[in-house]
């Protein structure tokens, strides 16, 4: 079949319009490109009071007294709460994606008796403005008894001091697969054993826009409004209804734009908890906007773990058992329970590789800092990981990375296949993809360029990574979504999802989706999101699931009223059902030039003509339907390829080419999928060689600001070229997830390309991030002479 | 310390205002003029998010305090495109590449590229890639909105 690209972007296919599969513009730009988006901060309500947190300056101490009576005084200052005043509060808190009986860290909303990380939450102030407010919160007295801290994660479970008493040690759990002992013999007759400790620092979400909530409690109704920055309008009503014992529909969750999440916003952290325990107890609204130091203070922290990793090949570097140990620090606060996540991170270790034989064990530890959250991809380190150390095996054999993969790399023959820890892939394209990432670098001719470039002293590298990873999770509270979609009387179409834009593009997602199932012009339809009022639930943007889980909503309520106005129109043009068609607004009977009715006529009949409707048809053409995902996870993979320069005297490595082949099924936008693609990348190549949440061995924070806590800027990136090899997935449309993947590959495949560029001097990189002063350190002086 | 009187032009309309001297611009156009398009990304002046045009110069509105910005002709995202909504060549062409996502940066970038493309009209890639290096984006790697830097000078040219 043809298709040809039209003006509006959509596809005409058979007669036929497509809006899936175009790069159709977003919905969304208008109002974000002139400044009339509607972020949390924008929300301003009558009497509304503006609230500070007074956080704790020690890493961990005890609250002897506080003393606000200072603050109090200030005109203007409303209130302060404490522990004493807003904890008793609390009813349950839990989430629904973990549930109630998980062994969970407590969490006091605000500091009790302990403080636990520098920028422990202790008080809540309230005033009439914002710089009152902060006036105020410098005035509130907190008197501590500072204490030793556990800061250093890997001496955590050693450590004499506890970061929670009550829970005995500083191990938050560990899991494990199968026994290293058991593969010892592989091990020990291997032809050759490669081994690792690879680290990752601490670093994490930083959207551009940080945490922030308004709430606005009626006691005469008794409803709660909360417009909250959140990738989870849903889970923030559910939780807060628990966490107050409100009932569930007397809380109403609004967001229209948030500004970013990638993870960090899908969860209510305790902060959040202190603004929906005032609430109540206000008088007023009240709007807490987190600053730039208080996000990088307080909402969390990811990706600070180390492993020993092993792998032993034959004697051809067909890998014959994959081994790893691995431990997190989760801080003082993870949340939500961080053990399942690691286990995935040995779960996942072989990757998309042709592994017999694996083992794991995974562990997490408290410490006196920021408590572990959700970063696009939380598990990536096992990408990192396994990738570093297949270079490394790679350099030590002596055969080229390249090849090393090829040889071990599934193949779609073999699909689908369980991996050694029980992890069933299917419908991905490990080699495929890698072929296609090398082919558009031309490998061999880098390969030849980078010789020539060494004996002029220049020092090129090229790096590469593949992974495979669950998208779309089909279990407990991700496992279905909902639609409502009305044709209105006009013929115009409204569909309601739980969705948010968060950066995601869901609303143009949906609105082209839904155009193609009705059969209607693609400026016909919008769509209401982010407003529990009026959405089903859906448990938001989280494991790559908006797009995929959101197409099966939309198919198979749209169907229903597709079907519907099939019925209406060859009811009306006297024709048989099978011979209507539906495009771009208008239903024809096909072959029948002139026989034809719009939409807007047959929503009229709908509404306002039912008993001219046909028998069984009903009046209106308002449907809803619960999408149930078909599987436990929708599998993807990617292959990034990278080169780099690094310059050996400063360390300074400069990115030149990065490209990424992926595997997502079919794109119902190709430039939101590589938009993601890109996001995801930069913020790899970001954890790679800048980010840094570091601590001090006291346990302060040094990174607080952008001038110490560095994002990618825009003289960092590289162009980044895309590659699409395109398998259906068993879901609706074929279509997988693709907002994680870009975060996953992208480290490593820059960590090996510094590694290949440093090879003549011997450099085995296995920390990170890969600062100028860490690489220079790794070029004998000598070397250079 | 007691309040000021400030005068000044936002988006063309004069505005007066008694303010407290520690007003920043950036609550300001906020707070007093309610034009929220102006974003609070960082508040020390390096994300960029709320870049407006004091007397046609980007400058951080975070960092000036709106008593500074009194007698100026104030610029802000909103004041940009058409009354009627139309899209500037800078947002049309931030729209045409897939220039943003979550959109909380955006403003600052459509600001901040008016004026490096009023100032620079043909820009080289590395002189774009440094203009640019003051705002930050965490969502889409750059590459939408470098490329619509180059469409938008395009256009400009072409005009």
């Amino acid at each position: 079949m043809t298709a040809a690209a039209t003006g509006d972007g959509r596809v005409e296919a058979g007669g036929a319009t497509r809006y899936a599969g175009t790069r159709i513009g977003r919905v969304e730009d208008p109002r974000l490109l002139t400044g009339r988006g509607t972020y949390v901060d924008d929300i301003r309500l009558p009497g509304m009071l503006h609230a500070v947190f007074v956080r704790s300056p020690v890493a961990r101490g005890r609250i002897l007294g506080i003393d606000a009576s200072a603050a109090l005084a200030l005109p203007g200052v409303r209130h302060v709460f404490t522990a004493a005043d807003l904890n008793p509060d609390v009813r349950e808190q839990w989430h629904t994606s973990v549930g109630p009986k998980s062994p969970e860290t407590p969490r006091p909303p605000l500091a009790d008796t302990d403080v636990r990380f520098v920028g422990d939450p202790v008080a809540l102030v309230l005033a009439d403005d914002r710089y009152l407010a902060e006036d105020a919160a410098e005035l509130v007295e907190v008197d501590y008894e500072q204490l030793p801290a556990v800061v250093d994660y890997t001496r955590a479970a050693q450590a004499q001091e506890l970061v929670h008493e009550a829970h005995g040690s500083n191990v938050v759990g560990q899991l494990a697969g199968r026994p290293a002992a058991t593969l010892a013999d592989v091990f020990a007759g291997a032809a050759h054993v490669v081994t690792d400790t690879i680290h990752q620092q601490a670093h994490t979400a930083v959207p551009m826009e940080g945490r922030g909530m308004v709430v606005d409690y009626s006691a005469s109704t008794g409803e709660l409004t909360i417009h909250a920055a959140t990738q989870a309008p849903h889970e923030i009503r559910l939780f807060c209804s628990r966490l107050l014992g409100l009932p569930e529909h007397r809380i109403r969750v609004l967001m229209r734009d948030t500004g970013g999440g990638f993870g960090q916003k899908v969860m209510v952290q305790r902060d959040e908890m202190a603004l929906m325990l005032v609430a109540r107890r206000a008088g007023a609204p009240v709007k807490w906007v987190e600053d730039r130091r208080e996000n990088l203070l307080a909402a969390g922290m990811s990706r600070h773990e180390h492993a020993d990793v092993s792998m032993a090949f034959d004697p051809d570097g067909l890998i014959l058992a994959a081994s790893i140990d691995f431990v997190s620090d989760c801080g003082a606060y993870p949340t939500p329970w961080p053990v399942g996540t690691s286990a995935a991170v040995g779960m996942l270790f072989p990757g998309p590789y042709r592994v017999p034989a694996a083992s794991f064990t995974a562990t997490t530890v408290y410490t006196n800092t920021a408590g572990r959250v959700a970063y696009r991809g939380p598990w990536q380190f096992e990408t990192l990981a396994r990738e570093v150390l297949l270079d490394n095996a790679a350099r030590e054999m002596g055969m080229d990375p390249a090849e090393l993969r090829r040889r071990n790399l599934l193949r779609t023959d073999e699909l689908p296949f369980a991996n050694p820890n029980g992890m069933t892939y299917d419908r991905i394209t490990p080699l495929e993809t890698f072929e296609q990432a090398l082919e558009m670098l031309d490998y061999d001719a880098f390969r030849a360029e980078q010789a020539r470039a060494r004996e002029a002293g220049r020092y090129l590298g090229v790096g590469m990574s593949t992974y495979v990873e669950p998208s779309t999770p089909g279990y407990g509270s991700y496992a279905t979504e909902a639609a409502t979609i009305r044709i209105e009387p006009s013929g115009k179409v409204n569909v309601y999802i739980a969705g948010g834009s968060t950066g995601n593009s869901i609303e143009t997602t949906v609105v082209q989706l839904t155009a193609d199932v009705l059969g209607v012009a693609i400026e016909d339809v919008a769509t209401i999101q982010g407003d529990t009022a009026v959405t089903g639930f859906g448990a938001g943007t989280a494991g790559s699931r908006s797009g995929s889980m959101t197409a099966g909503a939309v198919r198979d309520t749209a169907t229903i009223l597709r079907e519907r106005m099939i019925a209406i129109a060859a009811h009306k043009l006297e024709a048989a059902p099978e011979d209507i068609e539906l495009v771009r607004s208008r239903a024809s009977v096909r072959g029948v030039p002139g026989a034809s009715v719009t939409v807007a006529e047959l929503a009229a009949t709908a509404y306002f003509d039912p008993y001219s409707l046909p028998p069984g048809v009903p009046a209106g053409l308002e449907a809803s339907a619960r999408y149930t995902a078909e599987t436990r996870s929708v599998w993807v993979n990617a292959a990034h390829v990278c080169t780099c320069e690094v310059d050996p005297v400063t360390g300074g490595v400069t990115l030149l080419r990065y490209i990424v082949s992926e595997d997502c099924g079919p794109m119902i936008n190709p430039s939101v999928v590589e938009g993601q693609i890109a996001g995801g990348t930069v913020q790899g190549i970001g954890g790679a060689l800048l980010e840094h949440l570091a601590y001090d061995e006291d346990g302060n924070p040094t990174a607080t600001t952008f001038v110490d806590y560095l994002l990618p800027t825009a003289t960092d990136v590289p162009v980044i070229e895309y590659g699409h090899i395109e398998t259906m997935s068993g879901g609706p449309g074929g279509y997988k997830g693709v907002g994680e993947g870009g975060a996953i590959g992208a480290p490593p495949a820059v960590v090996n390309a510094v590694a290949d560029a440093l090879a003549p001097f011997g450099a085995r990189i296995t920390r990170l991030p890969l600062t100028p002063e860490s690489l220079a350190a790794l070029v004998p002086p000598e070397a250079l002479r | 310390m007691s309040d000021v009187q400030v005068e000044l032009t936002v988006n063309g309309q004069a505005r007066t205002a008694t303010v407290q001297p520690r007003l920043t611009l950036a609550d300001f156009l906020r707070e007093e003029c309610r034009l929220t398009g102006t974003h609070l990304g960082c508040e020390h002046g390096v994300c960029g998010a709320c870049t407006v045009l004091v007397d046609g110069e980007a400058v951080r509105s975070c960092l000036v305090f709106a008593v500074q910005a009194a007698g100026s002709e104030v610029t802000t995202v909103e004041g940009l495109g058409g009354p009627d909504g139309e899209l500037s060549p800078v947002q049309a062409a931030l729209r045409d590449c897939h220039g943003l996502q979550c959109g909380f940066c955006t403003p600052g970038f459509v600001v901040s590229i008016t004026a490096f493309l009023r100032d620079n009209p043909r820009p080289t890639d590395q002189e774009t890639r440094e203009a640019l290096s003051g705002t930050l984006c965490r969502c889409t790697g750059y590459q939408g909105i470098l490329r619509a830097v180059q469409q938008a000078a395009g256009a400009e040219t072409a005009r």
